[in-house]
């Protein structure tokens, strides 16, 4: 393809979304829109890349992830300047599960912003790239989203749901040249997992889970653990039988 | 609470952790007060100018983000915890150089500034702060003060080498300098005792941009050693070299530089380099930052971890006292791999507590054996009392408060800058509080 690549990024302040585009505009330069929910982090996000690529261009949009209505307007102001070549939707929060399980609104907040809003952004653009016929859609899902567990179910369900949503979709497209990639990284160095390394767990670095992310987009596989050991111990965790598992404390 | 060690591992404590992530809200996060805390960044001070047992940490990684680069006049403003690596793989290419850094590019802004780092270039161009052309620093009752060599600065040379005490650091202007491209000129010269460092030194100040040398600190105490120099080359066709990097792995279970490793090092490492003596041309970050290929090399000490002794003397005493330290360290026996001598010029620092000043500096990597090397490092301290000398805080875990306060005659003036929402093991060690 000879013109610039266009690339959109939902969630674009979150750590992994801001390494991958950094990585990405390092290589060449790019026609970049940035889509989050903070004006002010979006801005200094941008700025940033810009200084790393100044031959890039970018615009950042702000919008209401829960609200289907905003979705599908910021879908549509993004499609307007010709559709993307790549979409990383990456938007997340992790949540307290014991707050959840104590507030409903909590648990609600938990799964539509973890669940609910990354569908409704793939299908959003799904449709906008069929009707092109071409495009990459990526879906940060998570290996918490393998097996549902007692520590965190609730952002677990919906990052499932990410997982066979994306599967769904995969379907859809077999065959044609939209591609659906689904990326399920480890606990990474992120702000998100600040108070997990707090408690002393080891995190992968958020600059090598970027940099998986963005081998794993341009190989087009369909499901890609990052780190890649996670992989086989999710395979395992997933086929322990229950009453192994449930005497698990993870 | 997690434990953390600074780079010498010379031991682990807990810490409260909190990641700084946006320069908008550092101010909250560090008004909230449950203690003093410490702005920390990549942590590779050697002792404990970047820890605050059982105290709070402020991480400052995850604030590193450029914000503009006027590429006409090479000044560049970024958050302060961008890494020097990320400002040269940025800059390089585009005809600018960070025009000091010290021996490793690994480490972040704010921390280059909060210790007022030096490079290999410090007889023309002086330290890291230098060229700040201007600072933000948040305190913890939420003032933000702008300042810069001429605005309020009081606050700047407070906070230049001010160890991260006077407030946050969350952004910084640095002038960066014009290069041509990535590559040096350099010459190795091996030397055969202190008298020809000295005419070596000199004769280089003038003539060359980069000059370090490595000191054998084992043999006699003769103090033969291999002088390192260098001028930024001409742009070249060449490809820049690949990067291999390689991690020290495991924490092996003694240490590995000991008396039976140092000596055919030190040998082997002299005879191979005066075998490659002469003018070659070199990529500037092997010649500027010979280990960062090397991950986490500091676990090479084992689990006791080392010191880091950098002193400074004056120079018309500098040959004697460099002697005396280097016989007693030979005497001592254990040797020390690392032993880098290098002049200053008489340039005058810019912050009230930075280390370098007119004369020569000596620095010495040593593997923590106990009260042996606690004993070593003792005479050694009187001998930089003696010559009227100061240590480095940012290496330094244990010096005793005199040599501090004889080193450093601005403290007093220092302290009145103080933020008292914010303390280090440092601070607490040699400052009082």
């Amino acid at each position: 393809m000879s013109s610039t690549k266009k690339i959109v990024i939902v969630g674009a302040t979150s750590a992994i979304a801001e390494h991958c585009a950094r990585l990405w505009v390092q290589r060449e330069a790019a026609e970049m829109v940035l889509v989050g929910r903070d004006a002010a982090r979006l801005a200094s996000v941008s700025a940033d890349l810009k200084v790393r690529s100044p031959q890039s261009s970018f615009r950042f949009l702000c919008t209401d992830f829960l609200d289907s209505t905003a979705i599908q307007a910021t879908v549509d102001a993004v499609g307007a300047a010709g559709a993307p070549d790549i979409v990383l939707i990456a938007h997340g929060a992790l949540p307290d599960q014991g707050e959840c399980q104590e507030s409903l609104a909590a648990c609600r907040d938990a799964l539509m912003l973890n669940g609910v809003s990354p569908a409704l952004f793939a299908e959003a653009f799904a449709e906008a790239m069929h009707k092109v016929g071409r495009g990459t859609i990526v879906l940060i899902g998570s290996v918490a989203g393998d097996r549902g567990r007692k520590s965190n179910y609730v952002y677990g369900s919906a990052k499932g749901m990410v997982s066979r949503y994306a599967q769904g979709l995969q379907h859809r497209f077999a065959g044609s040249s939209v591609k659906v990639v689904l990326l399920k990284p480890g606990p990474t160095d992120t702000p998100m997992t600040a108070h997990l390394k707090t408690q002393g767990a080891k995190l992968a670095s958020v600059e090598s889970v970027a940099a998986q992310i963005v081998a794993a987009i341009e190989r087009g596989r369909p499901v890609a653990y990052v780190p890649g050991k996670w992989r086989l111990i999710m395979q395992i965790i997933r086929h322990l039988p229950a009453f192994v598992f449930n005497k698990l404390n993870i | 609470m997690t434990l953390l060690s600074s780079w010498g591992r010379l031991g682990t404590h807990m810490h409260r952790i909190v990641g700084l992530t946006d320069p908008a809200r550092v101010a909250p996060l560090i008004g909230a007060g449950q203690g003093p805390g410490l702005a920390r960044g990549m942590g590779r001070s050697y002792g404990d100018a970047c820890l605050n047992p059982e105290g709070t940490l402020w991480l400052t990684e995850g604030l590193d983000r450029f914000v503009s680069f006027d590429e006409q006049s090479g000044r560049l403003v970024c958050n302060a915890g961008v890494l020097l690596r990320d400002i040269q793989q940025l800059s390089v290419p585009r005809g600018w150089i960070l025009p000091v850094t010290p021996g490793t590019q690994m480490v972040t802004v704010g921390g280059a500034i909060a210790n007022d780092v030096h490079g290999k270039n410090h007889h023309l161009l002086g330290t890291f702060g230098d060229h700040v052309l201007r600072l933000k620093l948040i305190r913890t009752d939420g003032e933000v003060i702008e300042c810069s060599p001429t605005q309020r600065p009081e606050w700047f040379a407070a906070t230049v080498g001010g160890l991260g005490l006077t407030g946050v650091i969350v952004e910084a202007e640095i002038q960066l300098r014009r290069v041509a491209g990535p590559w040096l000129d350099t010459e190795i010269v091996p030397y055969a005792n202190l008298e020809e460092f000295f005419h070596l030194a000199d004769a280089t100040e003038a003539d060359w941009e980069h000059s370090v040398s490595w000191v054998d600190c084992i043999t006699g105490d003769g103090g033969r050693g291999l002088f390192m120099r260098a001028n930024p080359a001409p742009a070249q066709a060449c490809p820049e070299p690949r990067r291999r990097q390689l991690t020290v792995p495991v924490v092996p279970p003694f240490s590995l530089v000991n008396k039976l490793s140092v000596l055919p090092f030190n040998t082997a490492y002299y005879r191979l380099k005066k075998w490659k003596a002469g003018r070659s041309l070199a990529h500037y970050e092997p010649f500027l930052y010979p280990l960062d290929n090397l991950h986490e090399w500091n676990r090479l000490y084992g689990p006791k971890g080392f010191f880091q002794y950098q002193s400074v003397v004056p120079r018309e005493v500098g040959r004697e006292a460099v002697q005396s330290m280097l016989r007693e360290v030979a005497r001592h026996g254990e040797g020390s791999f690392l032993a880098v001598l290098k002049t200053f010029s008489e340039r005058p620092a810019v912050g009230m507590l930075s280390f370098p000043r007119a004369g020569v500096t000596l620095t010495l990597d040593l593997p923590n054996k106990g009260e042996r090397t606690s004993a070593l490092l003792g005479r050694l301290d009187a001998l930089v009392q003696e010559a009227g000398g100061r240590l480095y805080p940012a290496k330094d875990a244990r010096m005793p408060r005199t040599l501090f306060e004889s080193g450093y005659p601005r403290l007093n003036e220092f302290l009145k800058y103080r933020d008292p929402n914010i303390s280090s093991g440092l601070s607490r060690r040699l400052m009082g509080s």
